[in-house]
């Protein structure tokens, strides 16, 4: 491209980004309320927002694996096409190769029932119930020592969840970035 | 070729690093360039060699073959992306041959993809945008509403944050650069402004983040800095001049020029404004690097200077010594890149490489360099710096940052992220290019 080229393309873009600053901008959005937009909000936050109502153990757990998990992550998680599921402590530091899980590395429980919900079943995603979700997650977190067999997860149990690697990460924004 | 178009004076052009770099400058007169080329190899004969009768092909006396609503490359051309494994769980990619491209504009079917549940279909008519959360007016926008607001257009690359992660392995693994460097792609994106459709919803002063959702089948978030959202971030409707494609986003995806390619968020439903990350898979496991120490870093968000040589690279055979261009990438998610050098000798000499216009902030920059090869064994490298002073690393520096890689992991897996080290090509005597720590 010629310089004369190279000025005049230059000109054309920033000529392109004043008018859209300089033009009143046209105001197209549509208001909508918190419980119309509820069916799309579905983040999970680590301080808990976002969690909704529901509840399960890691026997029910168990058996939704086994059906709708296991094909994937093998049984009892213990991986196959898709990644193991537990196990890995110990293995962040150097020398040893790496093995990354739920257990050894997701800092929050509130992350596993965000992603399971969301994403998982991969053929089938955001086909479980709410109580599904429970479950499941109560079952990996339980394959991982996490939790008791016994216990129950549900908005506030996950909450009192205490992830092993919880303060592994070191956060370059804003700090570098 | 060079070798044939050998003239009178050979004193001009001078080398400029070893083994046979040559002067940016001479790019600008091809005749000088030639004639030092020639005169510094000493490469007379082959250049006078009687060329053959010409013959009159097949394609010259038959009627070809008539234009397709879309067309595509010629199939001799071989333009293909490598594409991972398909039929199982888990991310699907799609890696930019840059080996067999020229230029600074990746051909939008050429784009890379990493997506983990494939491309939705989308129906454009019932696609909409949500943005709510910390605003004053949580707003609904229809695609059609969107593509009604002033529109830019801007040339920018993106790049997945694990490129180039075939070089964290203990041995060079043996690829081409596509394989190596595929996961990197350059288009005009053209779309509105996010902060005129934040502006429009009113954003709290006290949002310090965006977390940004697409609606595809995983209905893949990430959090963004309130700052990036307000700065150059836009929401983009066309690649190249024509709608994104289908796994690059269509009808919508968000891009956040400079960084990391995950958070350019394909398919963008929904925008939320919130005081804290969300700690997605996407951020807080995956795109996390881990260090020696055991703690990993998260939030590493621009993909830093960085550049590669596409040819000569790896898998290509060189027929004979004498001249070649050498040409390659650079860029950097900091803004423009303001030096490129090449080495032929692993770093121990550089010669300043010629940059082509326009050379764009957070697009490819296309460099070249003149070369003469004596056919002697050489380790080609290049170097990008960017105007804000970052220079690209030795692949030594990072390791010394990050600890050693711990392991030789398949060409697919992501052992690090934010990989920009320098690269190393080796020329062995018989003209193979091969993959190379140096």
């Amino acid at each position: 491209m010629s310089m004369l080229k190279t000025i005049i393309f230059a000109a054309a873009i920033s000529c392109t980004a004043g008018a859209a600053f300089a033009a009143d901008t046209p105001k197209f959005g549509k208001p909508i309320t918190d419980a119309d937009a509820s069916a799309w909000d579905i983040s999970v936050f680590p301080d808990g927002t976002g969690l909704p109502a529901g509840s399960g153990t890691p026997a029910q757990g168990a058996v939704i694996y086994a059906q709708k998990c296991a094909s994937c992550h093998g049984d009892k998680g213990q991986g196959g096409v898709s990644p193991r599921l537990f196990g890995g402590q110990g293995t962040l530091k150097a020398p040893t190769q790496e093995v990354l899980t739920v257990g050894s590395y997701w800092p929050y429980a509130t992350m596993v029932f965000d992603f399971v919900r969301r994403a998982m079943p991969w053929n089938a995603p955001k086909s479980l119930t709410n109580d599904e979700v429970y479950a499941t997650v109560a079952y990996i977190l339980s394959l991982n020592g996490i939790i008791k067999d016994t216990d129950v997860l549900n908005k506030d149990t996950i909450m009192k969840v205490q992830m092993p690697n919880r303060d592994g990460f070191i956060d370059l924004y804003p700090s570098k970035f | 070729m060079a070798r044939s178009r050998r003239t009178k004076s050979g004193n001009d052009v001078q080398q400029v690093a070893a083994n046979g770099l040559l002067d940016r400058r001479a790019l600008l007169s091809t005749g000088v360039l030639f004639a030092g080329a020639a005169a510094a190899t000493g490469v007379t004969g082959i250049a006078s060699a009687a060329a053959e009768p010409l013959a009159v092909e097949p394609w010259s006396k038959s009627i070809g073959v008539p234009p397709p609503p879309y067309a595509t490359p010629s199939p001799r051309a071989q333009m293909a992306r490598t594409v991972s494994d398909t039929s199982r769980p888990g991310t699907m990619q799609a890696r930019t041959p840059h080996h067999r491209l020229d230029g600074m504009i990746t051909p939008a079917g050429l784009h890379f993809v990493v997506a983990r549940a494939g491309a939705p279909d989308i129906d454009p008519e019932k696609h909409k945008l949500l943005i709510h959360g910390m605003v004053k007016q949580p707003l609904i926008f229809t695609l059609n509403d969107l593509m009604r607001y002033p529109m830019e257009s801007h040339i920018r690359f993106i790049e997945c944050g694990g490129n180039s992660a075939p070089l964290w392995s203990k041995t060079p693994i043996q690829a081409n650069v596509q394989a190596l460097h595929g996961l990197l792609s350059c288009s005009e994106w053209t779309g509105v402004r996010l902060s005129t459709l934040l502006e429009e919803a009113g954003v709290d002063p006290r949002a310090t983040w965006m977390i940004a959702e697409g609606a595809d089948g995983i209905t893949m978030q990430r959090s963004i800095p309130i700052a990036k959202a307000m700065d150059d971030a836009m929401i983009v409707f066309y690649q190249n001049g024509e709608p994104v494609m289908p796994w690059n986003g269509y009808p919508m995806r968000l891009l956040l020029p400079g960084y990391e390619g995950n958070m350019n968020v394909k398919w963008l439903r929904r925008l939320k404004l919130t005081d804290m990350p969300v700690m997605a898979i996407n951020e807080s496991r995956q795109y996390t690097l881990l260090l020696d120490s055991g703690k990993a870093w998260r939030f590493y968000y621009p993909q830093e200077v960085k550049s590669f040589i596409t040819r000569p690279s790896p898998g290509m055979q060189m027929p004979s010594p004498g001249y070649y261009e050498i040409s390659g990438v650079a860029y950097s998610g900091h803004g423009r890149v303001s030096k490129v050098e090449v080495s032929a000798d692993g770093g121990k000499s550089w010669g300043l490489a010629a940059m082509q216009g326009p050379v764009l902030p957070k697009a490819l920059t296309r460099f070249r360099m003149g070369w003469n090869w004596n056919g002697q064994p050489v380790v080609l490298q290049s170097r990008a710096t960017d105007e804000g002073g970052n220079v690209q690393p030795t692949r030594y520096k990072l390791i010394a940052e990050r600890g050693e890689p711990r392991g030789t992991p398949p060409v697919i897996a992501f052992p690090m992220e934010h990989v920009n080290c320098i690269s190393s090509w080796a020329v062995d005597a018989k003209g193979a290019v091969s993959h190379v720590y140096a």
